[in-house]
């Protein structure tokens, strides 16, 4: 097919040499050890009353800073721009061809950054979620430390800022990444490079933040909390360079989809012929654009109150606590509609396919993700109830927040109609798309719990709340993620994925998934608040219950990982290129898809839930190579 | 790939199907809802501790009797559409029907969940400002409730509560008695980070923000005990920020002040003057 000359390759020793990640991560500890003795040559003491004043806190953050830039630079992040600045002609890509190093550098192809994406956000996946199994070790007993109590926060601080952090790209990165272009009929995203960057950002933030632990860790949880993360410890600083990396990483991501939606559609694909995936990462994409700067800026304020003296956020100094809540909430429930949006877009992609069902309502659906989007924005003082901020606005929030349920019942309304006198497949991928809807549901039914002001004094901080958000994000995207994987992996990488394996995996999940949260719905309903490492001896058995169930679902991950590495590494069974008799385009590709997606640009006539209607094909990739069978 | 599209019929059935899913919703309904309402609601939480509790008893009582129904229908939807319309799993790919919209559907669906969710913000809003509900309304509430009035500042401090009393010379105990029967206004405020004061079996809970006076009110009923809790995380020892507080007799409470201030002459005097906030800077503290 595509004309790839076959260079020879040369020595080992020589492909070492040059921008690739050895170097970035020698560049990387280079920078952060600069930083360091910049930060200390400049020596900011700490004065304030709550810092360590034994500390240079500007040591560490400019330690990171300068890390980072090096080790986006051993990548070889700049030397396109400086090659352009030397007069070379502007081109599109690059080290596109050759072998499995792709994978571990720089790369514009928007196929191998899909793929890194996966791994990588794989990862810390898994680091995150052993992080709540070291939570629940703790938890086994009411008043035992099995970590000492810093220890036990740092890691509630871990799990809870990786899952946020990290998973807002849970499925952007891998299948935004890899499938925007395929479905909307491109070549490449908008901006090749920035997708690369936005994933190497992410991957140094979430080894920031594991640094973290060296420097003493942080007690504030995700939401660091002003003025509480200004009297913390150095770790605070990987939490908040972490953080901004993410909110980075994010904004950059939302502006390529955005662009590369708007503006690279192949001829014939109107707005409403659009996957409904694809909306779903529009959505996204603006809630990203639209909130992430207010993070970064929350942090950079946080971080020049911790080390430039500023008290934006320190109330005895004339700051105040409120600006930080308001200001990190106004980032954090878009927040979770980022993780929660993609999720409702990968669902209602697979239930056509496996009801052989047009998809029902289709304008509907759309107006739902969009007004989830919009929403989103005007609802984030319901976090503050009984904060003591606004008092009298809450009639105004509990509305805003109520309204939400009207645009996520669309997507309850097109899944559930999409459903209706289907033909229903149980593939694996789709046991995950209708467990969505369950999970979702007691997800959003428990959030009216929280979104009605006099209920919310009775679950505000407790584990109801804690249980409400992990049905939604673990229940809601999380679930989604490995419908996704189950449905595109074969796609993405020309293998099979063992049925039977994934269908132990589904259900060991789904099962042990709802054992383990619901239980946190009753203690947090008996005062149970979250982020403690004691509780009432009554309580035990119900914590105890939770953590059982909590191991038992970490081991269902682990046999995910066991069908993964077995299907993809040793088993390499061929997958059929379109396994799942799926009208849309990119099943009409070869699996994996050729390196320049189609050799001609597609021209769209219809949507691709064309199921039981007399359409021609959704798409015509004229010159294509038929599917490998 | 794909088989011939599949034709409806007339009378093929889908108004059977609608109305067996329509039936079996209702009767779910018609029983689980006032099963949940007799049954769940009276253990539902708060309990019944103060007027206040009591309310969020009935709030929540509402709401999970309003899920039930929504619950039930996602449930008979879904049982009945999983088991009735599978696909010979053995068989040729067969398409099902092209439904693509239904305005019908679609009209009654958003009215009726815009109805419901009006129904629910007016609901909680008008059980938010009958007696504020417990919750920490900031320093100037507006949820007032007049009574028997007694005023209590809750000072946070990493990691306890302690309590003062300015109608009985500003005494500063660690422990939190109330009288029974009497509105309790509660002032809460933090010497450092944010805390929250959060007293289980009476319902209030409200956020202790340095530098702020967060009110919340609370209408004792008899003599109990409760439990207090941060609910903000406020540090390292933030899991141990937990007590109980007693609601006693008018009387024993009068007795209980009278040896408390005993107890505390002597340091009464280094203590600072009464305010409604408190700056964590030693040089303002009490300003």
């Amino acid at each position: 097919m595509s004309s790839i000359a076959v260079e020879a390759r040369p020595p080992v020793w020589r492909r070492l040499v040059g921008f690739n990640l050895l170097t970035g991560i020698l560049l990387g500890i280079v920078g952060w050890y600069a930083g360091w003795y910049l930060a200390h040559a400049i020596h900011a003491a700490s004065l304030d009353y709550f810092a360590d004043i034994d500390f240079n806190e500007l040591s560490i953050v400019l330690a990171y800073i300068f890390g980072v830039i090096g080790f986006l630079v051993g990548l070889g992040f700049l030397n396109y721009p400086f090659a352009r600045l030397r007069g070379y002609p502007p081109t599109l890509r690059e080290k596109e061809t050759g072998g499995i190093g792709r994978y571990f550098g720089l790369c514009t192809d928007h196929k191998v950054v899909g793929i890194q994406y996966l791994i990588g956000i794989g990862l810390f996946l898994f680091v995150g979620g052993l992080n709540a199994m070291l939570i629940r070790v703790e938890l086994l007993r009411p008043n035992h430390q099995v970590w000492p109590a810093g220890t036990y926060l740092t890691l509630v601080g871990i799990h809870g800022t990786m899952m946020m952090g990290i998973m807002t790209s849970g499925i952007l990165g891998p299948f935004g990444n890899y499938l925007i272009p395929l479905l909307i009929g491109a070549r490449r995203m908008a901006f090749p490079r920035i997708e690369a960057l936005t994933f190497w950002m992410l991957m140094a933030g979430g080894v920031i933040l594991e640094t973290t632990i060296f420097f003493g860790g942080f007690p504030t949880g995700w939401t660091g909390y002003a003025p509480l993360n200004i009297q913390a410890n150095a770790g605070m600083d990987c939490y908040i360079i972490f953080f901004a990396l993410v909110g980075i990483s994010m904004c950059l991501l939302g502006l390529n989809m955005i662009a590369t939606i708007v503006t690279m559609r192949a001829p014939g694909l109107t707005w409403t012929r659009l996957p409904i995936f694809v909306w779903g990462v529009l959505s996204t994409s603006a809630l990203m654009v639209l909130s992430a700067p207010v993070l970064i800026a929350t942090l950079l304020m946080a971080l020049l109150d911790r080390t430039a003296q500023t008290n934006f956020f320190i109330p005895s100094q004339g700051g105040s606590a409120f600006l930080y809540e308001n200001l990190f909430w106004f980032f954090g429930h878009p927040e979770v509609y980022i993780l929660a949006l993609p999720g409702f877009g990968i669902v209602l992609e697979l239930l056509p396919v496996f009801a052989r069902k047009p998809l029902w309502g289709y304008r509907l659906a759309v107006a739902g993700m969009m007004g989830v989007s919009l929403l989103s924005f005007f609802v984030w003082q319901h976090h503050l109830f009984v904060s003591g901020i606004n008092a009298d606005v809450r009639p105004f929030y509990i509305l805003s927040t109520e309204l939400i349920s009207i645009p996520t019942g669309f997507t309850f309304l097109c899944g559930m109609m999409t459903l209706w006198r289907g033909r229903i497949r149980y593939t694996v991928p789709m046991l995950f798309a209708l467990s969505w809807f369950f999970n979702f549901l007691i997800g959003g039914l428990t959030g009216v719990f929280l979104s009605d002001a006099p209920s919310d004094v009775t679950t505000h901080g407790s584990f109801f709340s804690m249980a409400h958000f992990h049905y939604t994000i673990m229940g809601g995207l999380v679930f989604a993620f490995f419908g996704g994987i189950y449905y595109w992996v074969p796609k993405m990488t020309g293998f099979q994925l063992n049925e039977r394996l994934g269908k132990m995996h589904f259900w060991s999940m789904f099962i042990l998934f709802n054992l383990t949260f619901f239980p946190l719905f009753i203690a947090g309903l008996l005062g149970q608040p979250r982020r403690v490492v004691t509780y009432p001896q009554s309580l035990q058995f119900l914590n105890d219950w939770v953590s059982v169930c909590a191991f038992l679902l970490g081991t269902s991950m682990l046999l995910f990982l066991y069908n993964f590495v077995k299907s993809l590494v040793f088993d390499r069974i061929p997958a059929p290129a379109n396994p799942w008799g799926s009208k849309s385009i990119e099943w009409q590709l070869p699996s994996p898809v050729p390196v320049h997606n189609f050799d001609r640009i597609p021209v769209f006539s219809g949507d691709p839930y064309g199921y039981g209607e007399r359409s021609a094909p959704v798409a015509v990739p004229a010159g294509a190579p038929a599917g490998r069978d | 790939m794909s088989a011939p599209p599949h034709t409806p019929q007339p009378g093929s059935g889908w108004t059977v199907h609608a109305k067996r899913v329509l039936v079996a919703w209702i009767v779910l309904s018609a029983v689980a809802t006032p099963l949940v309402w007799f049954l769940l609601g009276p253990a539902l939480p708060p309990g019944k501790g103060s007027v206040q509790a009591a309310g969020q008893v009935f709030d929540n009582t509402v709401l999970v009797a309003f899920v039930t129904p929504i619950i039930s229908l996602l449930v008979v939807f879904f049982v009945y559409v999983l088991t009735q319309f599978r696909a010979d799993p053995s068989a040729e790919l067969v398409d099902g029907p092209p439904m693509r919209n239904d305005s019908t559907v679609q009209t009654t669906w958003v009215a009726v969940t815009s109805v419901a969710v009006l129904f629910l913000a007016g609901f909680g809003t008008y059980e938010l400002l009958k007696d504020g509900a417990g919750g920490g309304q900031g320093p100037a509430p507006i949820a007032k409730v007049s009574g028997r009035n007694l005023q209590v500042q809750v000072i946070a401090q990493q990691w306890e509560f302690t309590y003062r009393y300015p109608s009985y010379g500003g005494l500063e105990t660690s422990q939190l008695v109330l009288p029974a029967d009497t509105t309790v206004e509660l002032h809460v405020t933090s010497l450092d980070a944010t805390h929250s004061f959060w007293a289980l079996q009476l319902g209030v809970k409200a956020d202790a923000n340095p530098g702020e006076d967060n009110i919340a009110y609370v209408q004792t009923k008899g003599a109990r005990s409760f439990d207090i809790h941060c609910a903000e995380l406020c540090g390292l020892w933030h899991g141990y920020m937990y007590d109980t507080g007693h609601v006693v007799p008018a009387s024993q409470f009068t007795a209980w002040i009278k040896q408390q201030q005993q107890v505390f002459a002597s340091v009464a005097k280094y203590m600072p003057r009464y305010s409604t906030i408190y700056y964590p800077d030693p040089q303002r503290r009490g300003g």
